[in-house]
């Protein structure tokens, strides 16, 4: 059985060279996209769609920080986005409000700026977790403390993408 | 009795001849047709020697159709009879339009009644009668149509026709029922900045990642491409697809008008020649204040009115600004859906005869930090790369190794309670595409569920666009939130869409191909081709035959190629197998019963499946340098 790790020719570790993630997607997709065989035999057809549209969904999953770690778990039979797996940090709860109340605050202020600003933040955040990732998974491989941290940064991905959203309306 | 003949070892039994295909750009002021000719894209021109086509359709009183040039120079004259920028109303209900008042064309709100649902497909009443934009559409690839087949002497296989990136699912199929009706085989809708980049980047050999900046007659679109080696991967995509060069000839317009109301008191109400000849002054204008400082606009209205005003080229600015600003949203959109800032952007390329204009160029210099490339025709270069792509796809061999990655321009998803839309596919996804997520039931016992298929970025199902309905029956009676209902959307390369709903524990499914609702039923496409084509009845019997030869001699030539260069990667009873398949098949071809052949052809797909599973693992190991790939179902 593959996985996308594999797929790609990658080791499964949280940290991967991304320039050989995208230079072996290219080839999978250069050797099996449907636009390489409008002429074949429908057999061929299939599997170029199949192949192709799997390739997708991997370069996508690993391609993200975050859905790459959850995917990393979930070839450990661990669902991070399971709400009963684990309880977040007091901290982390006091800092979420935080953030979701900056947001809001600049989001009725209609403020650009500082809506960029807490952006960048988040995104340095995002950075560090990604840091502590790396050492959780590929080498201390504490799952769970991986889990947790993996939730704090699909939490930290969903204020980044509210906030562009927030930065689209007030456009 | 006939000798058979027998190819050279090694090849394939078909002679591999070119495939005539085209690239037409369906632009909404002008239209372009272009093919790929000893590997050259070039444009087609018409017998004067003109490349563009004006997107006008004039219907004149002796009952002919007339198109272009001669169309656009009735424009003001004839103005209800003569249709300027008509992709504007693709795929549109009449609440779509906006500016009723300043189009001079007669709207009717036709209601094409199907299935109950509300579908308001816009008409415009001629004095050919009653034209849906998808018929007068149609004349315009018609007329490209026939500059090709005359051009390269046959009979078309295809064409890729371009739409804006933004388009939306009713204005594609809008475009793809207009091919229908125009005679055309649609071999891809291709979105127009891509067709660009595939031609800016074919003709300059350039590496790295692009920004596509297309400011149409009526739509803009930005598109972001990472080009490497010959694939054109497409990051993000987003636009407006109501915003283009008309609506700066509409400013204009306006603030004529302003000036001869200030000029005069009792100014009555402007007729429709009127509307429409101060509209090409208007055009006329903003053209000429490209190199020029400024443009005198001056005409004699019908009531007698001289019109007599200049307009500096500062003023165009002043008046215009907040639509050249009005581009620099989705631009923003599409840069932070790429996830990359201005430093990462090598290049950025214009297109659309809207970016002649000086102040754009400006906005778009200032945005990015760096001159935009312009060393090619804005006009020409989205049907140059609609040609290589219509090559490629008609099956002629492919010498730049090209393949382009495209995306889904919106959202797709579905409707959960509440009127809420849930994402099942988001923006800029690549194609081709599958995604899953599990749905349940609100109510005890409840044994059906209706899905909703919209498209969108919004919250609301009432701001998206609905795109289909159906229902999933049978589901067993549990308790609300119990029952497991896992509803896939797969889009495939050609970006056409189905829905699957299936009940976990009974596995009972629902399924649909979705065609919006703004599309044309098959009768009226049928209805309206019948009329086109006078009361020729085309025998149903006839034509199912012939399509299942011509299928089944494709299928053996592609398996017997197939096998002549990879036979190696199976056993010899495999290989076995699929020849007496490809016997079987080739002993019913010249039978005249379409069911056998079909079923023939089926049963040489099924032989076939390992080996075109080995086919595909080879190709891959090949693509990543020679390692094997044992199983790539994951």
């Amino acid at each position: 059985m593959q996985n996308y790790f594999s797929l790609f020719q990658l080791p499964q570790q949280f940290a991967i060279d991304l320039k050989q993630l995208e230079t072996s997607y290219r080839g999978i997709q250069s050797a099996s996209h449907p636009d390489r065989f409008v002429s074949a035999a429908p057999a061929e057809r299939l599997q170029s769609m199949q192949l192709a549209t799997t390739a997708n969904e991997a370069y996508a999953t690993l391609k993200t920080p975050a859905r790459r770690a959850c995917y990393l778990l979930s070839l450990h039979d661990i669902n991070a986005l399971n709400e009963s797996n684990t309880a977040m940090s007091m901290d982390f709860l006091m800092q979420q409000m935080e953030w979701r109340e900056a947001l809001d605050d600049a989001k009725q202020a209609k403020n650009i700026n500082q809506l960029e600003a807490l952006a960048k933040l988040l995104q340095s955040e995002a950075k560090s977790l990604q840091a502590e990732l790396t050492d959780q998974l590929d080498e201390k491989k504490d799952l769970s403390a991986a889990t947790d941290i993996t939730r704090k940064l699909i939490f930290i991905d969903k204020v980044i993408t509210d906030i562009h959203q927030a930065i689209e309306q007030i456009e | 009795m006939a000798l058979l003949q027998i190819a050279e070892p090694g090849m394939s039994a078909a002679p591999h001849q070119h495939r005539l295909a085209a690239g037409i750009d369906l632009g909404t002021t002008n239209s372009l047709v272009a093919t790929v000719r000893s590997s050259m894209s070039t444009v087609l021109q018409d017998d004067y020697g003109h490349a563009l086509l004006p997107s006008v359709v004039r219907y004149t009183p002796d009952g002919k159709v007339i198109v272009g040039h001669e169309a656009q120079a009735m424009q003001s004259t004839d103005p209800v009879n003569t249709i300027a920028s008509v992709k504007r109303f693709m795929g549109r209900s009449l609440n779509d339009i906006t500016d009723k008042a300043h189009i001079p064309y007669r709207f009717i709100d036709g209601n094409l009644d199907n299935a109950g649902a509300s579908k308001r497909v816009l008409q415009l009443q001629t004095r050919a009668g009653l034209k849906t934009p998808v018929e007068i559409s149609a004349e315009i690839l018609k007329s490209l149509k026939h500059r090709a087949e005359k051009s390269l002497g046959g009979e078309l296989v295809g064409a890729v026709i371009t739409v804006p990136a933004y388009f939306d699912d009713a204005q594609r199929q809008a475009t793809k029922d207009a091919a229908r009706l125009a005679g055309l085989n649609v071999l891809r809708l291709l979105n127009e900045p891509t067709a660009a980049a595939v031609a800016y980047g074919l003709d300059n050999k350039s590496e790295g990642t692009f920004v596509i900046y297309d400011l149409g007659g009526g739509t803009f679109d930005v598109s972001i491409l990472r080009l490497s080696k010959g694939v054109f991967e497409v990051l993000a995509t987003n636009g407006d697809s109501a915003l283009g060069g008309d609506d700066f000839d509409h400013r204009i317009y306006c603030w004529v008008l302003d000036k001869v109301r200030e000029a005069s008191e009792h100014f009555a109400p402007l007729s429709e020649e009127d509307t429409r000849l101060l509209l090409t002054k208007a055009r006329q204008a903003k053209e000429w204040l490209t190199d020029n400082h400024e443009a005198q606009i001056a005409c004699k209205l019908s009531n007698g009115t001289l019109v007599d005003v200049t307009l500096t080229a500062p003023q165009l600015v002043e008046i215009t600004q907040h639509l050249v600003t009005k581009t620099l949203s989705p631009t923003r959109k599409a840069m932070h859906d790429a996830n990359l800032s201005i430093e990462n952007i090598d290049g950025v390329v214009l297109v659309g005869g809207a970016t002649r204009m000086p102040h754009i160029r400006h906005a778009v210099e200032d945005y990015f930090k760096q001159e935009p490339l312009t060393n090619l025709d804005p006009d020409k270069v989205v049907a140059l790369g609609a040609a290589i792509q219509a090559n490629i796809l008609a099956g002629n061999k492919n010498d730049d190794d090209l393949l382009l990655l495209d995306v889904t321009p919106l959202s797709l998803g579905l409707e959960t309670m509440g009127g809420l839309v849930e994402k099942i596919i988001p923006r800029n996804s690549t194609l081709p595409i599958a995604r899953a997520q599990e749905f349940t039931t609100y109510k005890d016992g409840q044994t059906a569920m209706s899905i909703h298929v919209v498209q969108g970025e919004r919250e609301l199902v009432t701001d998206c666009r609905s795109l289909a309905r159906f229902d999933l029956r049978g589901i067993p009676p549990m308790v609300a939130g119990a029952a497991r209902i896992r509803v896939t959307f797969t889009v495939d390369a050609d970006g056409l869409l189905s829905v699957t709903a299936r009940e976990q524990s009974t596995g009972i499914e629902a399924h649909i191909e979705v065609k919006p609702s703004y599309g044309l039923s098959e009768d009226e496409i049928t209805h309206m081709l019948k009329a086109s084509f006078g009361s020729a009845e085309i025998d149903k019997k006839a034509r199912m035959l012939t399509e299942a030869r011509v299928n089944a001699g494709a299928i053996i030539n592609s398996v017997n190629a197939a096998l002549a260069v990879d036979s190696n990667l199976i056993s010899q009873s495999e290989q076995h197998n699929i020849e007496v398949k490809i016997q079987l098949l080739t002993s019913l071809i010249q039978a005249d019963d379409a069911d056998a052949i079909n079923k023939a052809v089926d049963t040489l797909n099924h032989a076939t499946e390992a080996f075109a599973a080995a086919r595909m693992n080879a190709s891959v190991s090949r693509a990543l340098s020679g390692k094997n790939l044992e199983d790539i179902k994951l």
